[in-house]
C-alpha cells in the first residue's frame, strides 16, 4: 500500500470515529472533547492502534486547530463586551484567578514540578470552557436567569486573563529569566491595550479588511489573516494563540458573526485534530500513576469555582439558589486546559507526567461540569440546605 | 413605554440582549434576541426570581402572532372606551386567516365600508399598530383588522373577510 492510501485510510478512519464519538457524546449529552482524548489515548503511542502516517499531518493540523480555538474565542465577543466585562466583573475575576489557579499550582509544586510546572498547571486549573459553559447554560435553559450575564462576564474576564497569560507562559516556557518574563507581561498588557482600542475605534476598517461578500473570498481571507498574524506572533516569541485571539477581538460587527459562522466547522474540525493529537502524543499508562492527584484537583477546583460563581452572583444581589447555579455552570474545563497543557508539553519544558494529568483531569471535568450544573439544584433543595434556603427566603421576602 | 413598564435591557456577551420586565406580581417576563436573530420568551419562576420557568424559542411568525394577541384587546378595549357614548357602535378584532380570500389582497378590494358600513381604522401586524390604514394597503394572513360599526355591520364584515 503506498503511502499516501494509508495517510488516507487513517485519516478518514479517526474522523470518522470521532463522528461516532461526537454523536454518542450528544446522545448522553455530554461535550464531545473528553471522548476526542480518549479516542487519541486508544490510538496513540502505547494505544491500542498505533498511527504512524498521519503524524505530520496531524501535527501541523492541531496547531491549525489552536488558532481556530483562539481565533473564535477572540470573535465571540465584542470589544465593547469585553471592556464592560472587565469592570462589571474585576473582583470577582481575580478572585477567579486566585481560586482556581492556586490548586493547580500548589499540585505541580508538591510534585516537584517547579515554577514552570506551577505556572502551567494553574492555568489548566483555572480558565473554564467557555463552549462547554454556553452550551450547559443553553440545553437547561439558563438563558434567561438573572446569574447568566455573572457567568458570562466571568468568562469574558477569564477570556482577558488569556490574553495575558499566553504570551506570559510562551515566554516562560522557552526559558526566559524573570525580567524576560516581566517585559513579556509588559509587552501583552501593551499589546491588548493597544488591540482594544483599534477594535473600539477603528474595528470597522479590520472588519472592512477581511469582509467579503463571498464566502469563499471571505473564508480564505479570514484564515489567511489569522494563520499570518499567528505566525508572525509567533516569531516574536509572543504565543500563537495570542495572536489569533487578539485578531478575532479586532473584527468586529457583523463581519465577526459571519466569520464565526463560516469558521465553526473549520474550528471543530482541527480542534477535533489538536485533542485527539494531544491524546495520541500521552501515553495512557501514564495515567494511572497520577489519577489520585487529578481527583484531588478535580475536586479542589469543583469547590473553588463554585465558590467564586457564589461570590460573584451575590455581589450581583443574586439568591442562594442562583449564586449555586452560576458557580456551578462554571465548574466545567476544556478546550483551553488542553491548549495550555498542549503549549507546554511541545516546548518540552515540563514533565511528561504533567500531560497525562492535564488530560485525566480534563477528562473528569469536561464531564463533572454539565453534571454538577444539572444536579445543583436538587442538591440546594435538599433537606439539610433546603431548611435554611427557606429560612433566608422568609426573611428576605 | 407605557406607563410603569420599565424594560431592563441587560447585554449576554457572546449569546445577544435579554430584554425583561418584572410584572406586578414581581415576575419577569421577557424576550432573549440572539445575536443571530432568534427570539426566546421567558418567564421567570414564581419561588425562585433568578431562574426562568420556561424559554420558549419563537419564529419571527409566531412572535408577531402573539404580539398581536396581547397588543390588540389594549387597542380594541381603548377604542371602545372611546366610543362608549355612542350608543349602537362596538369595536371588534377581526383576523386574516390562511385561507381568507384577501390574504395578499389590498384592504381596498373588501369594500368593507360600501357593503358594511364598518370602518377598519387598524391593522395590527406583528405587534406593530398600523392605524387608518388606506386602501392599497395589502392584508396578509395574521393581521389583525380593528373594526368599528355596528353589531350587525360588525357581523357581515367578519363574514366577508373569511368568505369574500
Amino acid at each position: 500500500m503506498s503511502h499516501t492510501a494509508l495517510e488516507l485510510i487513517e485519516l478518514g478512519g479517526v474522523f470518522f470515529a470521532l463522528g461516532l464519538l461526537g454523536r454518542l457524546a450528544q446522545r448522553v449529552g455530554m461535550s464531545p472533547i473528553p471522548l476526542y482524548l480518549l479516542g487519541g489515548l486508544a490510538f496513540g503511542s502505547g494505544g491500542l492502534v498505533s498511527l504512524e502516517g498521519i503524524a505530520d499531518f496531524s501535527a501541523i493540523a492541531s496547531e491549525v486547530g489552536v488558532v481556530l480555538l483562539l481565533l473564535l474565542l477572540g470573535l465571540e465577543y465584542s470589544a465593547s463586551e469585553l471592556v464592560s466585562g472587565l469592570k462589571r466583573s474585576w473582583s470577582a475575576g481575580l478572585l477567579d484567578v486566585v481560586l482556581n489557579a492556586a490548586p493547580g499550582a500548589i499540585v505541580a509544586l508538591v510534585l516537584g514540578w517547579g515554577p514552570v510546572g506551577a505556572t502551567v498547571l494553574g492555568g489548566v486549573t483555572y480558565i473554564s470552557s467557555s463552549g462547554i459553559v454556553a452550551k450547559v447554560l443553553t440545553d437547561l435553559g439558563r438563558l434567561g436567569n438573572r446569574e447568566t450575564p455573572v457567568v458570562l462576564s466571568i468568562l469574558v474576564f477569564e477570556d482577558l486573563v488569556m490574553a495575558l497569560y499566553l504570551p506570559i507562559l510562551t515566554a516562560i516556557l522557552a526559558g526566559v529569566s524573570f525580567l524576560g518574563g516581566l517585559s513579556a507581561v509588559g509587552i501583552s498588557l501593551l499589546v491588548i491595550s493597544v488591540v482594544l482600542l483599534v477594535a473600539l475605534r477603528w474595528g470597522r476598517y479590520v472588519s472592512a479588511l477581511v469582509d467579503s461578500p463571498d464566502r469563499e473570498v471571505f473564508l480564505l481571507k479570514v484564515l489567511g489573516l489569522a494563520l499570518l498574524v499567528a505566525g508572525f506572533a509567533s516569531a516574536l516569541q509572543v504565543s500563537a494563540a495570542v495572536g489569533a485571539f487578539l485578531l478575532g477581538i479586532a473584527i468586529s460587527g457583523s463581519t465577526a458573526h459571519n466569520a464565526t459562522r463560516l469558521l465553526e466547522p473549520l474550528r471543530d474540525l482541527f480542534a477535533a485534530i489538536f485533542f485527539v493529537a494531544f491524546g495520541l502524543n500521552t501515553n495512557p499508562a501514564s495515567i494511572p500513576p497520577v489519577l489520585g492527584w487529578a481527583l484531588v484537583l478535580a475536586l479542589a477546583t469543583t469547590l473553588t469555582k463554585l465558590a467564586t460563581g457564589w461570590f460573584a452572583a451575590r455581589q450581583q444581589g443574586i439568591g442562594r439558589m442562583g449564586r449555586a447555579r452560576a458557580g456551578a455552570a462554571l465548574v466545567a474545563r476544556g478546550e483551553f486546559s488542553i491548549v495550555i497543557a498542549g503549549l507546554a508539553v511541545a516546548s518540552g519544558a515540563v514533565d511528561s507526567e504533567l500531560a497525562a494529568l492535564a488530560t485525566a483531569y480534563v477528562l473528569l471535568m469536561a464531564v463533572a461540569g454539565p453534571t454538577v450544573a444539572r444536579v445543583v439544584e436538587p442538591v440546594v433543595r435538599w433537606r439539610p440546605f433546603a431548611r435554611r434556603a427557606r429560612e433566608t427566603a422568609e426573611t428576605s421576602s | 413605554m407605557v406607563d410603569g413598564v420599565n424594560v431592563e435591557v441587560t447585554p449576554l456577551p457572546g449569546i445577544g440582549v435579554r430584554k425583561d420586565f418584572a410584572l406586578r406580581n414581581g415576575r419577569r417576563i421577557g424576550v432573549i434576541s440572539h445575536r443571530d436573530g432568534k427570539l426566546e420568551l421567558i418567564l421567570s419562576k414564581a419561588d425562585d426570581p433568578d431562574a426562568c420557568l420556561a424559554e420558549i424559542a419563537l419564529t419571527y411568525d409566531e412572535a408577531g402572532a402573539l404580539a398581536n394577541l396581547l397588543g390588540a384587546p389594549q387597542l380594541v378595549a381603548q377604542l371602545a372606551e372611546e366610543h362608549k357614548d355612542l350608543p349602537g357602535i362596538r369595536t371588534k378584532q377581526l383576523p386574516i386567516t390562511d385561507n381568507s380570500p384577501f390574504d395578499g389582497r389590498p384592504l381596498g378590494d373588501t369594500a368593507m365600508r360600501t357593503r358594511t358600513g364598518v370602518s377598519l381604522v387598524a391593522v395590527m401586524r406583528a405587534g406593530q399598530v398600523h392605524p387608518s390604514p388606506g386602501p392599497e394597503f395589502n392584508l396578509t394572513a395574521g393581521d389583525l383588522l380593528v373594526a368599528v360599526g355596528t353589531r350587525d355591520g360588525l357581523a357581515r364584515a367578519a363574514e366577508i373577510l373569511t368568505r369574500g
